[in-house]
């Protein structure tokens, strides 16, 4: 069991990739964890944190990848340099990252994690699905990654024999799951908590209830 | 002496045993006699100015409970409080027996008023009366406050056997999808909790401190030390944090220094004295 840090940090930097923001929080006395590992992040004037995977954690910095979908997500992409929020983690189980071959898979926001996972994983090939040009300027974030942009999937551009370490929508999870023996898929479901209070976020796996926050994000297929 | 708690289903003191530890004791989630998975997703859903959740009373059922949790709850070496839920009298009374022998289990709430499952078919004082036959542990009813009189169903709760009362449980809300305009919880309908529900907390407390002797557990919409003297001063003796201990797991240390700091602004000795005004009001309004 480990324990519960939360810490109140500044915002150093926020930017926009693409549709997205990239909200760089100072590092404090927090650590960034293991890739595909998560913080709650305090929405200013929400009532409920918000889980985010790392995505960069450069020196002294944890940098989060934000989708605006909803009140929350805008309030953290508003935020500027100099506010503070609260942050709880690192939480949740990350990427196992000793595999033989390595693939890197992204879908939309769910590239939030893969740049955290490239650092540690140096050269290890990387591709990514978005629904347009625009979402598809946020691969800036992953250099060299291979991209792709709809009508055509993601999915075509994995080969077989891969060790897949993917996030993205549960349709190109689902899919991953079937074309890729033994992926690495972190998931994502609404989550109050983050640490294994709410059961919000539980999901069935082989029959049996798991809360994602304390058994995922990432799981095994 | 006054209780700091958590509500029932709001903390897992075995995924997060520090956060319970800072707890004066620990409420369980809401055990049933079987398993039950809870509810599919969506089970959580954010309001304008609260939550609400739609868990289902997932919990391993009582015979895990009983082999698995009750050993490792035990000896975390606090009081432990075992919330059970049933469909029948008998039900509570199969529950509160199975529990009777076990030393770890220092009181028994009886959740006879959560929103998301079909109603009991029998009315509180016979899920009471079922449980205290049942049982020699403190049994503490949790109530709804979504009643037409709150105070009513406290006295049957007395008048059953209760030792206390736990005020109050979320009440029925619904949220809807901004995009798509329907409702977001699986069920549609699921349990508020959080910050509007804290008045509504504290004119259930005040009513039921009134109509019984019975010592209360106030809870709904804690988020400061403030919030803990308004539920004393309206007659709670202790008192439960649920949603915040979502957003904050240190709350229970945090509401515990505004508590000491609005002690000594307002020089009370403590907390009892909050709880003192609920006493002579109550007396004052029974004399006039």
């Amino acid at each position: 069991v480990a324990t519960l840090r939360r810490e109140r940090r500044r915002v150093v930097g926020n930017e926009k990739v693409g549709p997205y923001t990239l909200l760089r929080v100072s590092q404090g006395g927090l650590s960034p964890g293991t890739p595909g590992q998560f913080f709650m992040l305090e929405a200013p004037g929400r009532l409920l944190p918000r889980p985010m995977s790392v995505c960069l954690a450069p020196s002294g910095e944890l940098a989060f990848l934000i989708d605006v979908v909803g009140p929350g997500t805008r309030a953290l992409a508003s935020l500027e340099p100099g506010d503070s929020l609260a942050l709880l983690g690192p939480l949740g189980n990350g990427f196992r990252l000793d595999v033989a071959r390595p693939l890197l898979v992204g879908g939309g926001i769910g590239i939030a994690p893969l740049p955290y996972v490239a650092g540690r994983l140096r050269g290890a090939p990387v591709v990514l699905g978005f629904r347009s040009d625009w979402h598809a300027e946020a691969a800036a974030l992953l250099p060299g990654a291979d991209v792709c942009v709809e009508p055509r999937l993601v999915t075509e551009l994995v080969p077989v024999g891969r060790d897949v370490l993917a996030c993205g929508p549960e349709p190109m999870l689902r899919a991953l799951g079937e074309i890729a023996p033994g992926a690495q898929l972190a998931w994502e479901a609404p989550m109050a908590c983050g640490y294994g209070a709410c059961y919000g976020c539980a999901v069935e796996i082989d029959g049996m209830i798991k809360r994602l926050c304390v058994e995922g994000p990432v799981l095994f297929r | 002496m006054t209780m700091l708690l958590n509500a029932s289903g709001c903390l897992d003191a075995l995924t997060a045993p520090a956060v319970a530890q800072g707890l004066d004791a620990y409420v369980t989630k809401t055990v049933t006699l079987d398993a039950r998975d809870g509810h599919v997703p969506v089970r959580i859903a954010e309001t304008d100015a609260g939550m609400l959740n739609a868990i289902g009373l997932a919990n391993p059922g009582v015979d895990r409970f009983l082999t698995r949790n009750l050993p490792e709850l035990g000896r975390l070496g606090l009081p432990v409080w075992v919330s059970v839920g049933g469909f029948s009298a008998d039900e509570y009374a199969e529950l509160c027996s199975r529990l009777d022998d076990h030393a770890e289990v220092d009181a028994i709430e009886l959740n006879v008023s959560c929103p998301n499952v079909e109603s009991p078919a029998q009315g509180t004082a016979q899920i009471v009366a079922a449980a205290r036959l049942a049982t020699r542990k403190p049994i503490w009813a949790k109530l709804s406050a979504a009643v037409s009189d709150v105070a009513e169903v406290a006295r049957a709760a007395e008048d059953a056997g209760a030792d206390g009362l736990s005020l109050i449980n979320t009440v029925r809300g619904l949220a809807l999808d901004a995009q798509t305009l329907r409702p977001i919880l699986s069920t549609d309908v699921g349990g508020l909790s959080g910050p509007p529900l804290k008045a509504v907390a504290l004119a259930a407390v005040f009513t039921c401190y009134r109509a019984t002797r019975l010592p209360i557990v106030g809870m709904g919409g804690v988020q400061s030390g403030r919030d803990v003297i308004e539920l004393a001063a309206v007659g709670a003796r202790h008192v439960a944090l649920g949603t915040i201990l979502f957003s904050d797991p240190d709350a229970p240390d945090r509401i515990r220094r505004e508590l000491e700091h609005e002690l000594r602004t307002r020089t009370y000795a403590s907390l009892d004295d909050a709880y003192a005004i609920a006493h002579a009001d109550s007396l004052s309004r029974a004399t006039t």
